[in-house]
C-alpha cells in the first residue's frame, strides 16, 4: 500500500494510425495522495493519457514523446500497482462469475487467497453491487459491467487509481455512493486519484486539484479548482469544459410540457406493456406510456430495472412479452401498427434507435458516408444529402474527422456519430440510449440544441438516461424500478 | 472430481481408440459410458442431446465408410460408385461406433466442467502459465458471449435499415456482411479486454496467487487408474479379437 508520485516529464503521443493527431502534452508533477480531476473537451485525449499512465498503451499504437513516471518507475514497469477503470464498461469483465472478475486483480498482486475475498466483498458491497458471487458477468446491465470494473479496481488497492468516467451509466443514487467509495477507498489506501468525468459537481469539491486539457491535448491549465473558477471560467466555458456553474440555455426541451404535448394523438402508446430481452426473463413491471409528438420523454431508473430493455421495445426491435405496443396510424401510414413487424428499411425511416455501444451500429468506413447513409433513409440525394451531412458535421464538432473510420474516433465522438446518424434521417420518433455520455459542455449543447429543434417540429424523442442535466429538460419521465413502473409528471 | 481427471479420462478414451478399428471395443466403450456417464453427473437430457448429435454424425460417417469405402471381403451390393462390402461395413460399423465412444465423454466435459474451474487447475496443477490459460479462457468466454453480440448486431442493423432486402443474394450478402461486422466487433472486444487484463496487472509479477484451490483427490487418480485399466482392457480385447 501506498501512493504514487505521478510526473509527467513533457509527454506527449501521436497516433500511428492518425500521425496528424495527437496529444501535445507537457508537464505536470501530481505529488502523493492527490486526488485531480482531469477535463478536456471531447476526443483531446484524456483516455489516452490515462491508459498511457496505466502502463497499457501498446508501442505499435503511436509514438510517445518525453515521458511519465510513477514514483520513478516507468508506468509499465508498475503494471499492477496501478489500478484503471476504462470508458468502455462492455469488455472489461475478464471472467465468467463476478466474484472471481474481482479477485483476478488481487490474484495476479499474489493476495492470499483469505484477504483475496475479504477484498472481493468488500469491494462488491461498496459499489453497491448484490449479487451472489457466483453470478454471471455477461447478466449484468451497463450500469452494473462499471460497478464491477471499478470494484476490480478497488479490491487491489492501488497505489494510483485512474478512473474514466466511472459514473457515466449509474443512476444518481449509485454515482453519490460510487463516488463516495472511491473516496473512501482512497482515503484509507493513500492512493493517487486520477479521475476524468462530465459529471464535474460530483467530484468538484473532493478533489485538490484539476487539470484541463485544451483540444489539441495540452496540459492548459494545472490549478485547484476554486482558482479555476476564478481565474478561467469564461475561457473554460468556451472550450467546452464542464463546471459547476454550468447552466442550461433552455428550460425544457420540445414542446411546453404544460401546455401543449397530448393535444395530437400518441406516434406510439404502450399498453401493460411487459418487456424482456430474447432468452432473459421478462421484467417484473409492466408499462402504460403514451410517446406524444412534440414530446422529450426520459426513462430512467436504478441500473438493471430495464431501462435498455423497454428502449429496444420502444424501436421496435423487440417483440413485447406481453401487452400491447401500438404506432399510432400516422406513423405506421400502410404497415402493420406493431413496430416490431417493420422490416428493417420501413423501420429505419420510422424510428430512429440508437443503441448504448455505438460500434455495434456503425455500417460504413467513414463518419461522411455513416452520415449520408442515414440522410439517404430522409430520402436526401445529391447535392442536398452533401449539404445535410456537412452541416451535421459541422454541428456534432467531426468536421475534421470526417473521412476517419468510425471506430477510430474517442468514446463520446462515436456517441455524437451515432446520435447523429439517427438525427439526420428525421424519423418521427427516435429512442436513444444514453446519448449524451462522455459529451463535453459545448457538444452537449448541440445535441439539446437539436432535440429541441426536432422534438418542436412535431417529432417525438426517448432517451433512456441517467444524465441529471438532461433528465431535467425532459418534458416527460417514466422512472423504472426493479418491481414495478411509477409516471411521473 | 477435478475438472483436468475428466479432462484427462476423456483423453485416454480418445488416445486409446487410436490404435483399434474394432467395431466390438468401440461398442464396448459405448456401452460403458453410456453406463458411468449418469454416474458422474451426466443429466439424461444432456446425453440425449449430446448423444443425438453424435449419433446423426456418426450414422453418416458410418455409412459412407460402408457405400464407398475401400471394398474388401464378399461383396453385398453394388449400384454406380456405390460398392459394399463385408469389410466396409465392418469399416463403417467401426467408424460410427468410434465417433460414438470418443464424442460422448465431452458430454461430460460440456455439461459438468466449469471452464473457469479447468483453467484453475491447468494454471495450479500442470504449472502452464497463467498469462497463456486466462487468455486462453477469455477466448472461450468471448467465444460464448459471440451468439449474443450477432442478436445485438442483427438489431442495430434492423435500426440502421440495412437489416432487409429481397431475395436470397440479399440475405446472403447481409449475413456475410454481419459477420465481417461480427469480426470486427469480437477483435474490438478482444482488444479492449486484453487491455484491462493487463491493467489488473496480469503476469506483472512471477509469483501469483490463487482465490480458488484447485485440489486433486485420491479419488482423482482412482477415476484416472480405472479409466485407464479401462482403455488397456479394450486395447488387449482387440489384440485377442484380431489374433486369438
Amino acid at each position: 500500500m501506498g501512493a504514487s508520485k505521478v510526473v509527467s516529464d513533457g509527454w506527449g503521443w501521436r497516433f500511428g494510425a492518425n500521425p496528424s493527431l495527437g496529444i501535445t502534452g507537457g508537464s505536470f508533477t501530481i505529488a502523493p495522495g492527490e486526488r485531480v480531476l482531469l477535463l478536456g473537451p471531447s476526443g483531446c485525449g484524456k483516455s489516452t493519457l490515462l491508459r498511457a499512465l496505466a502502463g497499457v498503451l501498446g508501442d505499435d499504437e503511436g509514438i510517445s514523446t518525453g515521458s511519465l513516471s510513477l514514483s520513478g518507475s516507468s508506468p509499465s514497469a508498475s503494471r499492477g500497482r496501478v489500478g484503471l477503470v476504462l470508458q468502455d464498461p462492455e469488455s472489461q469483465a475478464v471472467l465468467e462469475r463476478i466474484g472471481d472478475d474481482v479477485a483476478f486483480g488481487c490474484e495476479n498482486l499474489g493476495v492470499p487467497p483469505e484477504d483475496t475475498w475479504r477484498r472481493v466483498h468488500a469491494a462488491l458491497s461498496v459499489v453497491g453491487l448484490n449479487y451472489p458471487l457466483t453470478h454471471s458477468t455477461s447478466h449484468l446491465s451497463g450500469g452494473e459491467k462499471q460497478r464491477l470494473a471499478l470494484a476490480g479496481a478497488l479490491a487491489m488497492q492501488p497505489d494510483l487509481l485512474l478512473l474514466d468516467e466511472p459514473t457515466a451509466n449509474l443512476d444518481s443514487v449509485g454515482a453519490l455512493a460510487v463516488r463516495d467509495a472511491v473516496l473512501t477507498s482512497v482515503r484509507e489506501t493513500g492512493a493517487t486519484l486520477i479521475v476524468v468525468e462530465h459529471n464535474v459537481n460530483l467530484w468538484w469539491e473532493h478533489v485538490d486539484r484539476v487539470i484541463v486539457m485544451d483540444a489539441q491535448g495540452n496540459f492548459a491549465l494545472d490549478a485547484t479548482p476554486t482558482e479555476v473558477l476564478a481565474r478561467a471560467s469564461a475561457q473554460l466555458a468556451a472550450w467546452g469544459i464542464w463546471l459547476p456553474t454550468w447552466h442550461s440555455p433552455i428550460v425544457h426541451i420540445g414542446l411546453d410540457p404544460e401546455s401543449r404535448i397530448g393535444r395530437d394523438p400518441a406516434l406510439l402508446s404502450a399498453e401493460k406493456l411487459q418487456v424482456g430481452l430474447p432468452r432473459h426473463n421478462a421484467l417484473t413491471w409492466s408499462a402504460n406510456l403514451s410517446i406524444e409528438p412534440g414530446s422529450f420523454h426520459a426513462l430512467t431508473g436504478p441500473n438493471g430495472s430495464g431501462k435498455t430493455t423497454l428502449a429496444l421495445t420502444l424501436g421496435g426491435l423487440i417483440k413485447p412479452v406481453s401487452g400491447a405496443l401500438l404506432a399510432a396510424t400516422e406513423l405506421a401510414q400502410t404497415r402493420s401498427l406493431e413496430p416490431y413487424r417493420w422490416s428493417s428499411r420501413q423501420l429505419a425511416r420510422r424510428v430512429g434507435n440508437v443503441f448504448q455501444s455505438p460500434e455495434m451500429q456503425f455500417v460504413k468506413p467513414t463518419v461522411w458516408r455513416e452520415l449520408a447513409h442515414g440522410a439517404k433513409l430522409r430520402g436526401l440525394r445529391g447535392a442536398e444529402l452533401d449539404t445535410a451531412v456537412g452541416l451535421m458535421l459541422e454541428r456534432v464538432g467531426l468536421s475534421d474527422r470526417a473521412q476517419a473510420h468510425p471506430f477510430t474516433l474517442s468514446g463520446g465522438q462515436q456517441r455524437r456519430l451515432s446520435v447523429a446518424t439517427a438525427l439526420i434521417s428525421q424519423p418521427r420518433v427516435l429512442v436513444l440510449d444514453e446519448p449524451t455520455f462522455g459529451q463535453d459542455a459545448r457538444t452537449w449543447g448541440e445535441l439539446i440544441a437539436m432535440f429541441d429543434e426536432l422534438t418542436r417540429s412535431g417529432h417525438a424523442i426517448v432517451a433512456a438516461t441517467h444524465d441529471e442535466r438532461l433528465i431535467a429538460l425532459a418534458g416527460r419521465e417514466t422512472s423504472l424500478v426493479r418491481t414495478q413502473v411509477e409516471n411521473l409528471s | 472430481m477435478n475438472p483436468l481427471a475428466k479432462f484427462v479420462g476423456a483423453l485416454i478414451i480418445a488416445g486409446a481408440l487410436l490404435f483399434t478399428l474394432s467395431p466390438w471395443v468401440a461398442a464396448g466403450f459405448v456401452i460403458l459410458e453410456l453406463m458411468a456417464l449418469p454416474l458422474l453427473g451426466v443429466s439424461g437430457k444432456t446425453l440425449l442431446r449430446v448423444g443425438a448429435t453424435l449419433s446423426l454424425a456418426a450414422v453418416l460417417a458410418g455409412l459412407t465408410n460402408a457405400l464407398y469405402g475401400n471394398p474388401h471381403g464378399v461383396t453385398v451390393f453394388a449400384w454406380g460408385p456405390m460398392h459394399v462390402t463385408a469389410g466396409s461395413i465392418e469399416v463403417g460399423f467401426s467408424v460410427a461406433l468410434r465417433i460414438l465412444a470418443i464424442g460422448l465423454p465431452g458430454a461430460l466435459l460440456m455439461s459438468t466442467v466449469d471452464p473457469t474451474d479447468l483453467a484453475d487447475a491447468l494454471a495450479q496443477l500442470w504449472r502452464l502459465p497463467a498469462r497463456f490459460v486466462y487468455g486462453c479462457l477469455a477466448a472461450v468466454r468471448m467465444l460464448a458471449l459471440l451468439a449474443n453480440d450477432w442478436r445485438t448486431l442483427s438489431m442495430a442493423r434492423r435500426a440502421r435499415g440495412v437489416g432487409s432486402g429481397r431475395g436470397p443474394f440479399a440475405a446472403i450478402a447481409r449475413v456475410i456482411s454481419q459477420a465481417f461486422a461480427l469480426f470486427v466487433v469480437a477483435l474490438r472486444r478482444a482488444n479492449t479486454l486484453s487491455i484491462a487484463m493487463d491493467a489488473r496487472g496480469l503476469g506483472a509479477y512471477s509469483t501469483r496467487s490463487w482465490a480458488r484451490t484447485s485440489v486433486w483427490r485420491p479419488r482423482d487418480w482412482t477415476f484416472i487408474a480405472v479409466v485407464t485399466a479401462l482403455a488397456l482392457g479394450g486395447l488387449v480385447t482387440a489384440f485377442w479379437i484380431n489374433h486369438g
